[in-house]
């Protein structure tokens, strides 16, 4: 487990665990174009984040792609959080979401209508679930 | 091919043997598996499925490799909720290695699909199972919210 906290506590390492949770089972060269960082540094943090399992690595032909896994976090939350209720978590956290998507569309103004969908989408689900609280 | 798919890696102090038992034999699967139990003769090209309790058969499909105790390939539709049905066959591989003291799992669940509402549904079930698989093989217990069939699940 000091593994993984200690391959999350990096800014760059958590950035390359967000381009996978966009895109997940990307190659080297894929995940350098969307990082401001050399291929070198990209790679020596991949050996760490591969290391402490953040990250399976699998083999597609001579491509070696990258996958997150879930399985090092989802330990962490079994030891600390998983006690807790876990609907009543998601409530609060959809609530947050919900509420900071709508305060950013007053500042943003225009926005496409698949995102208003989305929104209004999440919107629904927080109430749904705030009445099931 | 565009398709979805989901790794999941975890180390558990067993052996391969061991593993694979308690991933297709219904002693094991109903402590860490909601109560399931999977049918299949085991071998290429038999069928399979996994059945709930009441005999609700949740998820079918066909043993596409079986190399024990290191590789298992299954074809995999869910049976029981039509949105995830109709998304057709998915493909399961179990890995196993030997790594020291520990068999390293990998886990793949794939589809021929961007956007598949059945590998997001199921990668949610993933982690809990195998956290439980390997709670169970560890410490002799399975986690206790992955001992019963959820009844939330059975609409």
């Amino acid at each position: 487990m000091d593994a993984v906290f200690k391959a999350l506590a990096d800014s760059s390492r958590r950035k390359l665990l967000d381009e996978l949770r966009k895109q997940n089972g990307q190659t080297l060269s894929e995940l350098c174009e969307h990082l401001d960082m050399t291929r070198q540094a990209v790679t020596k943090h991949l050996v760490l984040l591969e290391k402490a399992s953040l990250i399976a690595v699998v083999w597609r032909g001579r491509e070696k792609l990258h996958y997150l896994n879930p399985m090092p976090l989802h330990e962490i939350y079994e030891r600390w959080i998983g006690k807790y209720e876990r609907h009543r978590l998601q409530a609060l956290s959809d609530l947050k979401r919900g509420l900071e998507s709508s305060a950013g569309r007053i500042r943003r103004g225009g926005q496409t209508k698949t995102k208003q969908k989305t929104r209004r989408k999440e919107k629904w689900r927080t109430r749904d679930r705030r009445s099931l609280t | 091919m565009k398709k979805d798919q989901f790794v999941y890696v975890t180390y558990i102090r067993t052996t391969p043997e061991k593993l694979w038992k308690a991933l297709i034999e219904p002693e094991f699967t109903r402590q860490f598996w909601a109560n399931t139990a999977q049918e299949s003769e085991w071998k290429p090209g038999a069928s399979w499925r996994i059945k709930a309790p009441g005999d609700l058969v949740t998820d079918s499909g066909e043993v596409l490799e079986i190399e024990p105790p290191r590789r298992l390939v299954l074809k995999w539709r869910n049976e029981f909720r039509p949105e995830l049905k109709e998304e057709g066959y998915s493909r399961l591989t179990y890995q196993l290695e030997k790594e020291g003291k520990s068999v390293k799992l990998t886990v793949i669940h794939e589809i021929d699909k961007e956007g598949s509402k059945f590998i997001q549904a199921v990668s949610t079930g993933w982690p809990h199972i195998l956290a439980s698989l390997k709670s169970l093989l560890e410490t002799g217990e399975s986690l206790e919210e992955t001992r019963e069939w959820p009844r939330e699940a059975c609409k």
